[in-house]
């Protein structure tokens, strides 16, 4: 029972993480109806971030966190005005296809300005263990998961009290009426990929002090995907939530299953299987809403 | 097909035939007297360029009957290239089958897959079907590695080369011709797959799918047959190309490639058999450029510049065709050819 309870505390506090990924990849969704595949990689260059900042330039931790914070504001900036404001009006197999462009030339030059090699700054964020009895999360694990919640409760305020906020929700309602109102909308779109490029960096550097960074570190985007379908495309709470179902079940399933398989890595497979049962049950996941189409 | 003018069809197949005019057949019949004589004026390397090229158009008219004209986007075509790669490696391998008997069961199999991954295409579309599909590719490479009782797991599995009676496919020109009669094939029947019953279907549920199936056009039968035929192409590419590296394993069939195979696609022109060709050798020759340039940029500048180089480049190459020319090669062609229709009187 102890094992049990260990595998899915353990698994709640890296479901907060990939909430957060998932976040960034549903407020995007929400304002511009564009797939952000690269959201994963955000993270992967957020985890070479963190270490260029505390490791090569052995920077403290709110320097390199806030230095890491300009550097995804700007890259969010270029990105969606280099990339995705052209394709405004084109199918949505474009713009998918472009932000897949877009990882493969993240990745390219991860590997180019780090080499693409495994880094690590294992215990130079800084601990926090916690206790329940017999219980403890790993302290990487528990910053990150604090970090986590703070991240969210911020954007959450932002959605709900601020001016920019009000604007990308309306956005996200409807685009013709915002325009209408005033707003300008490419202004919204910016600020969604801007928001979108800070929580994938500072998921990466949570994650990159709990694992280490590598290239394949970007496959996390594609557990946020699971995370996102599960919890319905367009629900910030949906994200939150299946973030932590998703984080408790992989870890559980990979503790028990991973001894009786011989080749093992039932983790990373796992956010497939989740993804595809959902897609045949129930395709707006757990909170989203059901689609309605006219011809 | 845009016709020189003064070319009227006097009855219907004429109307319905694909090469209308004389000149047409005669750059058709020149070229392939070109590509078969390729061999006898080619090194072995440029014969293995082409070989691939030739596998790599099979696949790449797979993904464009589904996603070019049918509207599916599949990014795991590489998944479904394995699973016909495996059957095929495996029938031949450990059965002891001839590859004669082994390519059509391999066609199959990957056939049959494609229909399981593509049965959430009924409920779903757009992004939540990419997803899917990105899903498939990973659980089918999962399986191969862990069955690899059968498939050889993580070590591979030698896979031997094709022969009929005593005649061995061993050399490389031998194999250009096996290759290319069947891409020659393949491309015959993935043009007039469109110009079917089912390839009319096909293009009513890319355009609309909801107004399609108030048309009478059956979703469920037409989305599943759209895959099933681009998993055969898959399934087909995918066994010729391990029983001519004589090997199978999980690297050859890399995420990245599905990526690229839907690169090749919007380079080239979707929802158009040329431009599934258009892409599939202008991007394939791009690769061969990075592989000449990029050793020579490593040693210039770091050692992981030829790697980092490869993925830049195929990263840009879709951005920028996306943003400037998202109609593909297939379409500047087009251009080129009406301005000399009616030249010099262009109007």
């Amino acid at each position: 029972m102890t094992f049990f309870l260990q595998l899915a505390i353990t698994g709640f506090a890296l479901g907060m993480i990939y909430a957060l990924v998932a976040i960034g990849f549903v407020i995007i969704l929400k304002c511009s109806e564009a797939f952000n595949i690269a959201q994963g990689h955000f993270v992967m260059i957020g985890g070479y971030l963190g270490y260029t900042f505390l490791v090569t330039f052995g920077l403290p931790i709110w320097a390199s966190l806030l230095l890491a914070i300009v550097t995804a504001i700007i890259m969010g900036l270029l990105i969606e005005r280099l990339t995705l404001r052209p394709l405004v009006g084109q199918p949505v197999l474009a713009v998918i296809m472009m932000t897949i462009a877009l990882s493969t030339v993240l990745e390219g030059l991860a590997t180019l300005i780090w080499g693409g090699e495994y880094k690590t700054y294992h215990g130079v964020l800084p601990t926090v263990t916690l206790r329940f009895g017999e219980l403890s999360i790993p302290s990487e694990t528990s910053i990150g998961m604090i970090v986590s919640v703070v991240a969210v409760v911020i954007l959450m305020l932002l959605f709900r009290y601020t001016k920019i906020g009000l604007a990308m929700r309306a956005t996200a309602d409807d685009v013709q009426v915002v325009q209408s109102a005033g707003i300008k909308v490419t202004t919204v779109y910016a600020f969604s990929w801007v928001i979108a490029c800070v929580v994938g960096i500072i998921g990466g550097i949570l994650l990159g002090g709990v694992s280490g960074v590598m290239i394949p570190l970007a496959e996390v985007g594609i557990k946020a995907f699971a995370v996102v379908l599960l919890g319905g495309v367009n629900s910030i709470g949906g994200a939150i939530v299946a973030g932590i179902i998703l984080g408790m079940l992989e870890n559980i399933a990979a503790g028990y299953l991973d001894p009786l398989l011989p080749g093992g890595g039932l983790a990373n497979v796992f956010p497939f299987i989740v993804m595809i049962i959902v897609l045949t049950i129930r395709p707006y996941g757990l909170f989203g809403q059901a689609r309605i189409e006219r011809i | 097909m845009d016709l020189p003018c003064g070319t009227f069809a006097e009855n219907y197949a004429q109307d319905i035939a694909i090469f209308r005019t004389k000149t047409q057949w005669v750059i058709l019949l020149a070229f392939l007297a070109f590509l078969f004589a390729c061999p006898l004026f080619f090194s072995d390397r440029i014969l293995t360029i082409l070989t691939i090229i030739g596998i790599t158009i099979i696949t790449v008219h797979g993904l464009n009957i589904l996603t070019g004209y049918c509207g599916q986007i599949s990014i795991g075509h590489a998944g479904f290239m394995a699973v016909g790669a495996y059957t095929s490696g495996i029938l031949c391998a450990k059965l002891g089958w001839s590859f004669w008997a082994a390519l059509p069961c391999a066609a199959l199999a990957a056939g049959v897959a494609g229909l399981i991954f593509g049965l959430p295409s009924l409920k779903i579309k757009g992004f939540y079907l990419i997803m899917a599909t990105i899903a498939a590719h990973f659980i089918i490479m999962w399986l191969i590695i862990q069955l690899y009782h059968i498939t050889g797991g993580a070590d591979g599995l030698a896979v031997p080369r094709p022969r009929i009676g005593d005649l061995v496919f061993k050399s490389k020109s031998s194999y250009f011709y096996l290759v290319m009669v069947i891409a020659c094939l393949a491309t015959f029947l993935a043009r007039n797959i469109v110009r079917t019953r089912a390839g009319r279907a096909f293009i009513a549920i890319r355009d609309n799918d909801l107004a399609a199936e108030v048309m009478g056009v059956n979703l469920w039968a037409y989305k599943l047959l759209a895959f099933f035929i681009g998993c055969v192409y898959a399934g087909v590419a995918g066994s010729l190309l391990v029983h001519y590296i004589a090997f199978a394993s999980v690297d050859q069939f890399p995420f990245m490639n599905s990526v690229w195979y839907l690169g090749m696609l919007i380079v080239g022109g979707m929802g158009s058999t040329a431009g599934a060709i258009f892409g599939a050798v202008s991007l394939k020759l791009l690769d061969e450029l990075v592989t000449i340039v990029g050793p020579i940029l490593s040693a210039a500048v770091a050692p992981q510049a030829a790697a980092s180089l490869s993925l830049i480049m195929r990263g840009l190459v879709i951005i920028l065709f996306l943003i400037f020319e998202p109609r593909g090669l297939v379409h500047r062609w087009e251009m080129i050819k009406a301005y000399f229709k009616l030249w010099p009187f262009s109007y």
